[in-house]
């Protein structure tokens, strides 16, 4: 996304006004419904992964980022990221989307483009539930979304695509390796230690409790990644075609790849194996989208299955519960990506962006370091701070009798599978408590 | 030989699994039943539709015994699933009049092995 979203215009040498495209708002449309689509993708990849009693909340975890964080993004957030600031921070200028019209955002109408940007601000903050399912208070969570939003990812993006530092310095982020993948990575593995692992976690196994929804959920993040990553061109065209066709491609290498591993290590190919791997491929496409050949691409997918492969193995071996492994997957696969960006980026590919190592420009690799480093020191320092500062408010986990009984019944009174047996229907006329607590919230325990 | 029905919490069954592998009692039928065990009704709400819960998942545990396992395996099972609250559920120790392995074709004390419990 970086300075190719002006691309189109800044060709035109003419200091004609920039217009509205048709054939780009036209693909802008379809992508921003494409990337709104892969909030409930996640949604069904992380609740197939958890135990059935969790499942509704584990996928409530996600829809509510569209709700909260959406919101938040009309409100302030967008301003923040996007509109004149400073190097460190946008203004209030678009605040309430205060002077978001029809003009022209690159070839596109502002209102779209602030739309199409709202839908990454809801899914990086949704990546980070994987981390604290099935033992977080939904209240908090919610609470810890919204101030995760405002004070991580906005920031974050501004300095990498809002006109911040790291943009001017040259870092190249196609579509938010670094904003999206490697903040909400080290954000999830941060919010696992805060919280300490679930009470049944080291002691009993803890199965997924329906891999077909995880693998439709990796298929449709695929599909809705093609919004993601092509509509980061913010245009239709060579560019966009470009990054499509890498998002293509770089996961069936790693999907490949994980394969064999998987086949070398356990003797079976799995499917939650293969539904991981299609999306680590993703994750580390993301940042060499627009930059690298397709050919790069399917290395760079090959490649980006072997970190992420190995820290699941080993963190199943430590005490430290990243339930759903979003740093491995996000956090490993986002900063592979990035620092690949920095070995393969070609200006062949495009002008606009830079040359790599491969292609003679190994300071492009440092670059592209000291966007993933500030990006983990930021992101972990914040979410750390977070975390405590809601902790001395409220209590972040249930009592280990409320975990237990499960998080759909107890956070929001439904069941995913009930089968209605025994159940007595309460006229409107009885006069019933609405929510009748199970018991009251403990304090938080200290992590584990 | 006695036939030891329990019915206990869904999210109790592995620590009860685990105190009667301790105890060494082998081999037993688990369930998922519905129950009722004078605990609060749960509230849920689908749209309009308001629901109390009469019954709650329970687990329940059959496990044929020779007699000098009766005592290790219902003290396994109190010890493990209890929790203090209603619908901790029970446990049921039934007279039976025959066993049979269907394997081997062994009866009756033979055929709950093991017939004397470790360390007694």
């Amino acid at each position: 996304m970086t300075p190719i979203p002006l691309l189109p215009f800044l060709q035109d040498a003419a200091p004609a006004a920039p217009a509205v495209l048709a054939a780009d708002t036209a693909w802008m449309l379809v992508a921003t419904a494409l990337v709104l689509l892969m909030t409930p993708a996640l949604a069904f990849f992380y609740g197939g992964l958890v135990r059935s009693k969790n499942s509704l909340n584990t996928m409530m975890m996600s829809f509510v980022a569209l709700g909260a964080v959406g919101l938040l993004w009309a409100v302030v957030g967008y301003s923040l990221a996007f509109s004149e600031g400073s190097a460190w921070l946008g203004g209030v200028g678009n605040a309430l989307l205060a002077g978001v019209g029809v003009e022209a955002k690159g070839t596109i109408p502002h209102i779209l483009f602030m739309a199409y940007q709202g839908t990454f601000a809801i899914i990086t903050a949704a990546l980070i539930s994987g981390a604290v399912v099935e033992r977080m208070r939904f209240g908090p969570y919610v609470a810890f979304i919204v101030l995760w939003t405002l004070a991580v990812y906005v920031p974050v993006a501004h300095w990498v695509w809002g006109g911040g530092w790291l943009m001017t310095r040259g870092v190249l982020d196609f579509a938010g390796g670094t904003v999206v993948h490697i903040n909400a990575g080290i954000s999830a593995l941060v919010a696992a230690l805060v919280l300490g692992g679930r009470k049944d976690f080291g002691r009993q196994a803890i199965l997924p409790h329906n891999v077909p929804f995880v693998l439709l959920g990796a298929g449709l993040l695929w599909f809705g990644w093609f919004g993601f990553n092509g509509g980061s061109a913010l245009a239709a065209g060579e560019l966009a075609s470009v990054a499509f066709v890498n998002t293509f491609l770089a996961p069936m290498a790693t999907l490949c790849v994980w394969a064999l591993l998987d086949h070398f290590r356990t003797g079976h190919v799995t499917a939650v194996g293969g539904a991981t791997g299609i999306v680590v491929g993703l994750v580390a496409i993301t940042p060499a989208a627009g930059y690298v050949s397709p050919m790069s691409a399917i290395a760079l997918g090959a490649l980006a299955a072997l970190p992420s492969y190995f820290v699941i193995v080993f963190r199943a071996r430590t005490r430290l519960d990243d339930s759903l492994d979003v740093f491995a997957g996000h956090g490993v696969g986002g900063l592979t990506g990035a620092l690949l960006t920095g070995v393969f980026a070609s200006k062949v590919w495009n002008a606009a962006g830079n040359d790599g190592l491969l292609a003679g420009n190994p300071g492009q690799l440092g670059l592209q370091a000291l966007g993933a480093g500030v990006s983990v020191l930021y992101a972990g320092t914040m979410t750390f701070v977070i975390l405590k500062l809601l902790g001395l408010v409220v209590a972040l986990r249930p009592d280990a009798r409320t975990e237990g009984v499960g998080m759909d019944i107890t956070q929001h009174g439904e069941e995913a599978y009930s089968s209605g047996e025994g159940s007595i229907l309460v006229m409107p006329s009885e006069s019933t408590p609405l929510v009748e607590p199970l018991a009251p919230a403990m304090p938080q325990p200290t992590a584990r | 030989m006695k036939l030891i029905i329990a019915t206990i919490r869904p999210d109790k069954l592995n620590d009860v699994l685990e105190a009667l592998y301790r105890a060494e009692v082998r081999g037993l039928t688990a369930s998922r039943v519905m129950g009722h065990g004078g605990e609060t009704e749960r509230v849920e709400n689908y749209r309009g539709t308001t629901v109390k819960m009469g019954l709650q998942e329970k687990v329940r545990l059959e496990i044929g015994v020779s007699e000098p396992f009766v005592k290790v395996t219902v003290d396994a099972i109190l010890k493990a699933a209890r929790t203090g609250e209603v619908g901790d559920g029970k446990v049921f120790v039934v007279d039976v009049e025959q066993v049979h392995r269907i394997r081997t074709g062994e009866r009756d004390e033979a055929a709950v092995t093991p017939t004397v419990p470790v360390g007694v």
